[in-house]
């Protein structure tokens, strides 16, 4: 509770230290209130939790795991955005604070004992975002990723909204025990109202991870935000989104998972298929970022679908793997962007000559981001794989097989570009935060390739 | 002493040779890759030549889920790693006359690979065994696409996304035997335990695993990619895939694949082993057309490659043994004719067989060192090549006749190509090219009279080696053979 809490009070504090022209002290006082957050939550590791608030909230494990990898991408995110928001404008401590809100949000949507908690959860999140996709405010295409993730956010919202209110109806509570107990109590006479309510769940949810063929906000979105923005989307979000996803699943629906689990084994394939193909025809890099995430929320969607004890350790692996390599992927991309003023795959030609480190970090990303072993994104695919072939999905996993080996062409691409292609270029220069943040990345990519033992037995 | 210091100092000697500058790099690999060597002699010299796993190691890896770091050495893993160790050394003296950029990461890449690959011919847990099999795969992609020909990039992808795509469905395929596996464990011994798994399951796994070993021999119809990267990638980049990488290929086949899913491979030996026997004749053809010489080596590659499939999948002591016994020598011959071919392409910087002519005049101890390597891949009795094509003639004999006339005779044929084109390039008049051949010297001497050597000693005097491998080999059979008379 006092992560959440400390969440919620220190972007007022920023917006203060905004107003009085404290600029330089924004970075560092963001960093240390996640870090006492990110303290405080550690903290309630294993200490039997119980639903407070009558009901309301439930700070277990799952949302401490998830609370701090959420909390830790962010930090490292909030170091990229050194110098970066101040070139879109002046008022940064609004970017920190939005982005603190929209945090605040994924902390209830991962805690969330109660189906009002997670609308609410998501809203708070949502709304940020809008804001933060249009931070641009004299850019076309800022403004148009805006608008779209709006329309589509709130026709999105009201799909869950009306599952949460079907569900209500025949269940009569918002509550995730008592709907599980009707669920239990019930076997097989259940209101079709209900099966409704959770067919739009799906569908409100799916919106939100940007699952096909759920998805068309997302290379638009992912494309005309600033950079650092989307990276905070596509990773932070998109693991709050499954963390929401699951957490609602397993608490709820596991007792009818006949009914639902052919449904998402639809939206799980065809979202493969989808955003890896899409993603092969991408010239730009970031668009091509953009429609491999859909893939991956694909991949995710495995825990889903293999829905058991270990979903939630699948998940928390894949996602980590995932944003950690997403975060150095973006990251290099800011830097070749505004050396470049593109985002193509040829603005990536030659820099393993003047930017060896460069080049080395976002070449170990996608290699992770491809599911190669000894890479933190092969342990994340081995747990998914592993979960769906325990349910008996081997027809799934072939086809994720075939997805893999359609996601080298487009991975590789990139290095192909970085180290084989020669251009002449110019040295670029990697500011310290920048260094840090992608050298740390690479290396805990490598370290969970190599030694997953540490991180894979939390929940 | 576990085998844990053989695997791991390569990955340390990768690491420290990412230090030295330009210059210094290329004799601190070869310092590193000798010290590797003698580490194995000095395993050698304290193996037991019986049927048990020497100088295992279990770790805990990720025990949640039953994955160890488990590896050991018996006599068949023996033999694979002393091929993996003489050879590294001596590919790493091949390059000595060449310069590279960045040379400190081309020596890196190479011993990182070596890692890999000694991973994969001592894992005894599924997942170890895949990584290693994958950790192999890295370091060469970025050989052969960084050091390679004009057309590297779209042939090393080829040769990527194959080798890929089949290790993914071995993944698949060992996660498999993993869930059905009664204590959930990556373990092999639990894998080969009779009952785990059904004739129904074991045809399956069979596949999973047979398109990962067949993309890597390659056996036909996969060996699409195989031409192209060897005539592609650097010298010593294709030295290290012919020499050593596609034996992992054949060490999976008699290690995992067979004991795995013996009711499997007894349902469908008969088309793998005619596909070998295909790529055997095919190889062949499509060698005695080309024009190229570091291509026509990599047809020959196919049929000798075919072969030593052929022969493990006619599965009879004997020609195990053979198999083990042709791993070694083709992997000394084949180094030493891409060296070969190395030599003449960066001297007169044509490949064209036709265009030569003469050599033996201008260089006599280049020439013996050629017809000496050239013989023993014909395999002429008294040389390497011989006692296992022997040996491997042999067990494909056992299965059917028909098979083994068409694959013998296609031998004969490979005597015929191999001996053109030493004709060809060495024999006759000098030309204006050729006449101005240099004889080889320094680095170049010592590894063609070392590979010499290995040649006519292990053709003469094979028996320590036969002897290393004989009791795991004998015990393996008999062991897939019981579980084969069980369904009967």
């Amino acid at each position: 509770m006092s992560t959440l809490i400390i969440i919620s009070i220190l972007p007022i504090i920023l917006l203060y230290i905004g107003l009085y022209k404290g600029q330089k002290a924004l970075l560092p006082v963001t960093i240390i209130g996640l870090l006492v957050a990110l303290g405080f939550g550690i903290s309630q590791w294993n200490n039997n939790a119980q639903p407070i608030y009558h009901g309301m909230m439930l700070f277990d494990n799952f949302s401490v795991v998830f609370s701090s990898v959420t909390i830790i991408s962010t930090i490292l995110i909030v170091f990229l955005s050194k110098d970066y928001f101040e070139k879109i404008s002046s008022h940064i401590a609004e970017y920190y604070a939005i982005i603190l809100f929209s945090l605040a949000g994924i902390i209830v949507m991962v805690s969330f004992y109660n189906l009002t908690m997670l609308f609410i959860g998501i809203e708070i999140m949502s709304v940020s975002l809008y804001i933060l996709a249009g931070i641009k405010k004299s850019d076309f295409a800022s403004n148009e990723a805006a608008l779209k993730y709006f329309l589509m956010g709130a026709f999105s919202t009201g799909f869950l909204l009306f599952g949460i209110t079907l569900i209500y109806g025949a269940s009569g509570s918002f509550n995730l025990e008592a709907i599980r107990n009707f669920v239990v109590e019930h076997p097989h006479n259940i209101d079709p109202m209900f099966y409704t309510g959770v067919l739009l769940i799906i569908v409100g949810l799916c919106f939100k991870v940007g699952a096909a063929p759920f998805h068309f906000w997302t290379p638009d979105v992912y494309e005309g935000s600033p950079t650092l923005i989307t990276a905070f989307m596509s990773t932070v979000v998109k693991t709050a989104g499954f963390a929401a996803f699951l957490r609602l699943f397993t608490a709820c629906f596991a007792p009818i998972s006949d009914f639902w689990v052919p449904v998402l084994l639809v939206i799980t394939v065809i979202t493969l298929f989808i955003g890896n193909i899409t993603a092969l025809y991408q010239q730009s890099f970031k668009r091509m970022l953009a429609f491999s995430s859909i893939s991956h929320a694909g991949y995710l969607l495995f825990a889903v679908v293999a829905l058991g004890a270990s979903s939630a350790n699948s998940v928390f692996v894949y996602a980590t793997a995932y944003s950690i390599a997403s975060i150095i992927a973006f990251g290099a991309l800011i830097l070749v962007q505004q050396q470049s003023g593109s985002d193509n795959f040829e603005s990536f030609n030659g820099l393993s000559k003047k930017n060896p480190f460069l080049a080395l970090v976002l070449t170990i990303a996608m290699l992770s981001l491809a599911g190669i072993p000894l890479t933190a994104g092969f342990i994340g695919k081995f747990f998914m794989f592993t979960g769906a072939l325990n349910k008996y999905q081997v027809v799934l996993v072939i086809l994720a097989v075939i997805n893999a080996i359609i996601s080298i062409f487009y991975y590789f691409r990139v290095i192909i570009a970085m180290y084989f292609n020669d251009a002449d270029r110019a040295e670029l220069v990697i500011p310290v935060y920048y260094k840090f943040v992608l050298g740390l990345s690479a290396i805990a990519t490598i370290l969970i390739g190599i030694y997953p033992g540490f991180i894979s037995g939390l929940i | 002493m576990t085998v844990s210091i053989l695997i791991f100092l390569p990955v340390i000697s990768a690491l420290a040779v990412l230090l030295f500058k330009n210059g210094a790099t290329k004799h601190a690999a070869l310092a590193f890759s000798v010290a590797e060597l003698a580490l194995a002699a000095i395993f050698l010299s304290r193996f037991v030549p019986d049927a048990s796993i020497q100088f295992a190691v279990v770790a805990p890896w990720i025990p949640k889920l039953g994955i160890y770091f488990s590896a050991g050495i018996d006599g068949i893993s023996m033999i694979m790693i002393l091929l993996t160790n003489v050879l590294v050394p001596l590919i790493i003296l091949t390059t000595y006359k060449h310069e590279y950029k960045n040379a400190n990461a081309f020596y890196a890449l190479i011993l990182f690979m070596q890692a890999g690959m000694l991973v994969v011919f001592t894992a005894l847990d599924g997942f170890l065994f895949y990584v290693g099999w994958e950790a192999a795969l890295i370091p060469i992609y970025f050989i052969c696409s960084l050091w390679g020909g004009v057309n590297r990039i779209k042939v090393t992808i080829k040769f990527f996304i194959y080798t890929f795509s089949g290790s993914l469905f071995m993944l698949v395929g060992i996660i498999y035997l993993y869930l059905l596996s009664p204590s959930k464990t990556f373990d092999l011994s639990a894998f080969t335990t009779t009952g785990v798994v059904d004739a129904h399951h074991q045809a399956w796994v069979f596949w999973a695993f047979f398109l990962a070993f067949a993309i890597k021999m390659p056996l036909f119809p996969f060996h699409t990619w195989q031409p192209d990267t060897y005539t592609e990638a650097p010298a010593a980049g294709t030295m290290m895939l012919s020499g050593i990488m596609l034996k992992m290929g054949i060490y999976g086949v008699i290690r995992w694949l067979i004991p795995i899913a013996p009711l499997g491979f007894q349902k469908y030996e008969g088309i793998v082993i005619v596909l070998a026997v295909i790529g055997i004749v095919y190889g062949s053809i499509i060698a005695f057309t080309q024009k190229d010489g570091k291509r026509l080596v990599a047809y020959s590659s196919i049929a000798h490659v075919g072969l030593i499939a052929a022969g493990i999948f006619g599965w009879t002591t004997m020609g195990l043994q053979g198999a083990m016994f042709q791993m070694l020598s083709h992997g000394i011959n084949v180094v030493g004719l891409f060296f070969i071919w190395d030599i003449i392409s960066s001297r007169l910087n044509t490949r064209e067989v036709n265009e030569l002519g003469g050599i033996a005049k201008v260089a006599p101890k280049f020439a013996i060192a050629f017809l000496i390597i050239v013989l023993g891949t014909v395999a002429l009795p008294l040389t390497n090549g011989f006692i296992g094509e022997f040996m491997l003639l042999n067990s494909v004999f056992r299965y059917n006749v028909l098979l083994v006339v068409s694959a013998g005779s296609t031998m004969i044929f490979g005597a015929v190509y191999m001996l053109r084109m030493y004709k060809k390039v060495m024999q006759g008049e000098t030309n204006a090219l050729t006449a101005v051949f240099a004889d080889i010297s320094g680095s170049e001497k010592l590894v063609l009279g070392i590979i010499c050597a290995l040649v006519i000693i292990m053709g003469i005097y094979p028996q320590p080696i036969l002897h290393i491998s004989e009791a795991a080999v004998n015990n393996l059979v008999q062991t897939v053979n019981n579980k084969f008379v069980q369904v009967k």
